[in-house]
C-alpha cells in the first residue's frame, strides 16, 4: 500500500496481525541470528516504542527534535521513583512516567514550537542538554547524580508494604502483578505494550488528525490560509511523542531498575533520529525496522575485537589476515559507531526515504518485470491507475 | 444595491519609506465579481495580503460583513469565510489530490483545531464524497489518487481552486488565477469561474489578462502606485482617460 492513500480497516487488521505475529514469535525466529536472548529483545521493543513515538512527530510533521532523550530520561527517573516510593508493580511506574514525560513535553514543546526548522531543532537540543546537566548538578537529590538512581532495600514502597509484601533478602524485582519485569516475561510485557503503541500510532497515521500533520509538513502556509491553527496540532504531536519516550524510559527502568543521566544525553536523542530515518521516517513500519537493525548490528559489531577478527580470517594466509584485521578493526568494537556512521551516510545519500524506500523500489521493480511479459504493450493505461 | 460584504476603509501600508498602499477605500457587494487591475508594483498583491491577514495594515480597517478582519491571523480570517488562491499555487505536494481537497473540507466542518486522533479517515465518507464531487467539477477526478506534486502547473491551479471552492467561502480572492496558462486552460478556467459566479460567491480577482477581466468582472478598480485611481463598471473603466494614461499608456483597450 502506498503511504499516501487512505487505509481501509482490512489493511489495518492485516498490519496488526502480521506485526503481532512477528513480534510475539521473536524468541523463535531470532534464534538462528543469535539474538534471541531477553536483554536484546527487550531493547528491540523499548527502542521500537521510542522510535514509533518519535516518528509521530518527525515522520508526520517533519519537525526534527534533537531532545527526545530528555523525555526518555524523565520516564526512567519517574519509574524508578515509583518503584522506590509506591510499588515494585510496573503499572503505576508506567502511568506516572508517561504522564510526567507528557507534561515535560508540553512545557518544552510550548516554547520550542514558536520556531520551526533548524531553530526548533536547536531549541529542543538546548532543552535536552539543560535537563542532562541539571540531572548531574542541581537535581542530584532527585537523580542521585553520577551514581544514578537505584533501588534500596529500605525504600518505603508504600503500596507494597500495605499489601504486606516485604523484600526479605536482597533487592526486590519489578513485576506486573507477579509476572517478573525481567527476562522472558519482561520481554513479553514490552512486546505487548509495543503492539498497543503501534496500534495507537497506526490510528493516528490513518486519522484526519494524522493527515493534517502530513499537510503541515507538506505546506504550512497553505494550512494557515485553509483555516488551521497549526500550533496546537504540532504541540499535540510533540506531547504524544514525548509520552511514547516516557513510556519507553519506564520500560527501561522495568527491565533494569536504574536510571542514569546519560540516557538524556544528546547522543541518545541522535540515536532515535538515526533509527527513524534509517528505517524510513513517515512510514509505519520503518522506525521499527530501523531500530531492530541498528540495535542488532550494534550488538554484534560492538562485541567484535581483534582476536575475533583474527579467528574469522584464519583461513587466509597470515599476512593477509593481519592486513584485513588492521583495516576492519577500527570499525568494530568501540569503533562500531564509525561503521554506523558510514552506513547511515550511504542510506541518506542513496535512499533518503530509508529502508522502506528501498523496499518500495525493489517491489516496484519486481512487479514491473512480472507484468512486462503479460502486458506486451497492450495496456499502458493500466500502469498508471493500477497503483495500490 | 446588494449588501456590502467587504468594506475596506482608509487602508494604508508602508514598508519603511515605501508607501505601498495609500488610503484605499473599497466596497464589494455580495455576489459580485470585483477585479483589481493595475501595472506591476501597483500594490495589488499587498492589498490582498492585507485582506487575508498576511500583512497588517499601517492604518485603516477591513470589515467582512460586520466582522473586523484587521489584526486577525490568516487562519481566523479563513474561518470567517475568506479563501484565497495564490499567484503560484499553494497546495500540499506530498498528499494525493483527494486528500488535498479533504483538508480544507475538514477545516470548514471542524474549525481551526480538532483533536480526534482516533477517528478513522476511512470512515469519513461524507467528506470524501464531497471532495470527489468537487474534483469532478474541476475535471481532476481521474487523478484523485495521484500525488499533487506530480501534476502539471495548470492542474495544480485547478486543484487550488477546488480546495477553496469546497469551503464555499463568502469571499474568494484570486491572485492571477490564469497566469502562465495556455489559452485553452485560461478559457476553461474562465468557464469554471463563471459557473461559480452563478452560485453567487463574491470574488475579488487580480488579473493581467484583460480578456479574463472583461469576461468576468462586474466592477473594476484600477490601482496605480498604491492608490485607486478609478472604479466603475468595465465600460466606465474602459473609457476613463485617467486609466488609459496611467495603466495603458494611452492605448485603447
Amino acid at each position: 500500500m502506498s503511504n499516501t492513500q487512505i487505509a481501509t480497516p482490512r489493511q489495518e487488521l492485516l498490519y496488526m496481525v502480521v506485526l503481532s505475529a512477528v513480534v510475539l514469535t521473536m524468541p523463535l525466529w531470532l534464534q538462528p541470528f543469535g539474538a534471541a536472548y531477553p536483554d536484546l529483545m527487550q531493547k528491540f521493543m523499548i527502542f521500537g516504542i521510542f522510535a514509533i513515538g518519535y516518528n509521530i512527530l518527525f515522520g508526520l510533521t517533519g519537525y526534527l527534535s534533537f531532545g527526545h532523550a530528555a523525555f526518555l530520561g524523565v520516564g526512567s527517573y519517574t519509574a524508578v521513583w515509583s518503584f522506590k516510593l509506591l510499588s515494585m508493580n510496573v503499572v503505576p511506574a508506567i502511568i506516572f512516567a508517561t504522564l510526567l514525560a507528557g507534561l515535560f513535553a508540553w512545557l518544552i514543546g510550548f516554547v520550542s514550537l514558536r520556531r520551526s526548522g533548524i531553530y526548533f531543532s536547536i531549541l529542543t537540543l538546548a532543552f535536552a542538554q539543560m535537563s542532562y546537566n541539571l540531572a548531574y548538578s542541581v537535581l542530584t537529590p532527585i537523580t542521585n547524580g553520577e551514581t544514578g538512581l537505584q533501588l534500596n532495600q529500605a525504600d518505603p514502597r508504600v503500596i507494597d508494604r500495605m499489601a504486606g509484601i516485604e523484600a526479605t533478602s536482597g533487592l526486590p524485582n519489578t513485576n506486573l502483578f507477579g509476572l517478573e519485569g525481567t527476562g522472558y516475561t519482561g520481554f513479553y510485557i514490552c512486546a505487548i505494550i509495543l503492539i498497543v503503541a503501534f496500534f495507537i500510532s497506526m490510528r493516528i497515521f490513518h486519522s484526519p488528525f494524522g493527515m493534517k500533520l502530513r499537510a503541515i509538513k507538506s505546506n504550512q502556509t497553505r494550512m494557515s490560509y485553509t483555516g488551521y491553527n497549526t500550533r496546537p496540532y504540532l504541540l499535540t504531536a510533540f506531547i504524544i511523542s514525548g509520552m511514547y519516550a516516557g513510556l519507553a524510559g519506564s520500560l527501561l527502568a522495568m527491565t533494569d531498575p536504574l536510571a542514569g543521566a546519560e540516557r538524556m544525553q544528546w547522543t541518545a536523542s541522535g540515536e532515535v533520529v538515526l533509527m527513524t530515518i534509517f528505517g524510513g521516517a513517515g512510514t509505519l513500519i520503518g522506525p521499527l525496522l530501523g531500530t531492530g537493525i541498528i540495535k542488532y548490528l550494534e550488538n554484534i559489531f560492538s562485541a567484535f575485537n581483534d582476536s575475533v577478527l583474527h579467528n574469522m580470517f584464519s583461513f587466509l594466509p597470515d599476512w593477509l589476515n593481519d592486513i584485513l584485521t588492521a583495516i576492519i578493526s577500527p570499525f568494530v568494537g568501540e569503533g562500531w559507531q564509525l561503521l554506523l556512521g558510514i552506513v547511515f551516510m550511504l542510506i541518506v545519500i542513496f535512499l533518503p526515504g530509508g529502508l522502506m524506500e528501498g523496499y518500495g523500489k525493489i517491489s516496484r521493480m519486481i512487479r514491473d518485470r512480472r507484468q512486462k511479459p503479460a502486458d506486451d504493450g497492450s495496456s499502458d493505461t493500466q500502469h498508471s491507475t493500477g497503483e495500490v | 444595491m446588494g449588501n456590502v460584504i467587504l468594506d475596506v476603509t482608509d487602508v494604508s501600508k508602508s514598508f519603511g519609506g515605501l508607501q505601498a498602499l495609500s488610503n484605499i477605500n473599497l466596497r464589494v457587494e455580495e455576489g459580485t465579481v470585483h477585479a483589481i487591475i493595475g501595472p506591476n508594483g501597483a500594490g495589488k498583491s499587498t492589498f490582498l495580503n492585507v485582506i487575508v491577514g498576511r500583512l497588517a495594515p499601517s492604518r485603516g480597517r477591513v470589515l467582512l460583513g460586520d466582522q473586523v478582519l484587521t489584526g486577525k491571523q490568516p487562519h481566523e480570517i479563513n474561518q470567517l469565510g475568506v479563501a484565497r488562491v495564490f499567484q503560484t499555487p499553494e497546495i500540499f505536494p506530498d498528499l494525493t489530490l483527494l486528500q488535498n481537497i479533504m483538508i480544507p473540507a475538514f477545516a470548514k466542518r471542524d474549525g481551526q483545531f480538532s483533536f480526534g486522533i482516533f477517528k478513522s479517515l476511512f470512515a469519513e465518507r461524507g467528506i470524501r464524497e464531497e471532495a470527489e464531487h468537487i474534483l469532478e467539477d474541476v475535471g481532476l477526478i481521474a487523478d484523485r489518487n495521484k500525488v499533487a506534486g506530480s501534476m502539471s502547473r495548470g492542474d495544480k491551479r485547478r486543484l487550488e481552486l477546488a480546495m477553496c471552492l469546497i469551503q464555499d467561502p463568502k469571499l474568494f480572492l484570486l491572485d492571477e488565477p490564469t497566469a502562465g496558462m495556455s489559452r485553452h486552460d485560461t478559457n476553461s478556467t474562465i468557464e469554471l469561474l463563471q459557473r461559480i459566479k452563478e452560485r453567487g460567491m463574491t470574488k475579488i480577482i487580480i488579473e493581467h489578462d484583460m480578456h479574463v477581466v472583461f469576461s468576468l468582472a462586474d466592477r473594476i478598480s484600477v490601482l496605480a502606485q498604491g492608490a485607486i485611481i478609478a472604479e466603475g463598471t468595465p465600460e466606465e473603466v474602459r473609457n476613463d482617460p485617467k486609466v488609459k494614461e496611467a495603466y495603458l499608456g494611452g492605448e485603447t483597450l
